[in-house]
């Protein structure tokens, strides 16, 4: 049984996730996957849409950590976006507001890449 | 008034865990915020589990039992894996981690803040228990 779907897209240089379900360690590889590919092809501006994301476990937010440095050294960012209050707390809980840009809407976080040009 | 399930560990289970602990909770009157932050905290005692004790080796129990009453909702996590040190991972450490790209602990530091208690023992030689109390005043 799979709970949890990844759905790709892009915005002129700035590739969007989509992640859908559950996210938790049974699933966090196939997130860590995704954010490999994107960088295999040397494209650093990520945006996590989160508007269908129902549950984060640490794990999931390891993903986040484990590609943010290699992002941010090639002039890159992974910023997040959508997240219910359910979503947002456990953000909030570890202090990821004060690391990551997490904004309210797509459109924000696609504002914040092309003011960085 | 108690309810226990035991399941294999891998992390395919985390999802049967998580049905289990909700239904409990759900069904004894707490509240739906309260109820997610605890199944969260559980779901971080067993992926620990998984990876840690049972080092990523299926087919172990995992033995999850729900105890409550009127002042608390307890959650009793039981392995048979290797011994696991929760002062190795130091809450303090949480903030400089992120700051440094380093996810280390990130699970036990969302225990520690989800539930009003966290508790780790080992009978020796035997198994390893969490308990995860969430008190009502």
């Amino acid at each position: 049984m799979t709970n949890f779907k990844i759905n790709f897209r892009e915005n002129s240089d700035v590739q969007i996730i989509d992640l859908k379900g559950y996210l938790d360690a049974h699933t966090a590889p196939e997130f860590e996957n995704a954010i490999q590919q994107i960088i295999n092809n040397k494209q650093y501006k990520i945006i996590v849409n989160c508007k269908n994301l129902s549950y984060i476990s640490s794990a999931g937010l390891g993903v986040f950590m484990a590609y943010i440095e290699e992002v941010r050294k090639n002039k890159g960012d992974i910023k997040i976006t959508n997240a219910s209050p359910k979503i947002y707390n456990v953000f909030d809980i570890l202090g990821f507001p004060m690391l990551y840009e997490i904004t309210k809407t797509e459109e924000d976080a696609l504002k914040k890449f092309s003011r960085r040009i | 008034m108690k309810n226990e399930i035991i399941v294999e560990s891998t992390t395919s289970n985390l999802v049967v865990v998580r049905k289990f602990v909700t239904d409990v909770a759900l069904k004894s009157g707490i509240d739906e915020d309260t109820t997610n932050r605890i199944v969260l905290a559980v779901d971080e005692a067993c992926t620990n589990i998984i990876r840690h004790a049972y080092k990523n080796v299926s087919n172990y129990p995992i033995e999850v039992c729900v105890i409550q009453n009127k002042n608390k909702f307890e959650v009793v996590i039981t392995d048979y894996g290797k011994p696991f040190d929760p002062n190795s991972v130091k809450n303090s450490d949480i903030k400089d981690n992120l700051k440094n790209y380093k996810k280390g602990g990130l699970g036990m530091f969302l225990m520690r803040s989800l539930v009003d208690e966290v508790d780790f023992s080992r009978v020796e030689g035997q198994k390893n228990i969490v308990r995860l109390i969430k008190y009502f005043s």
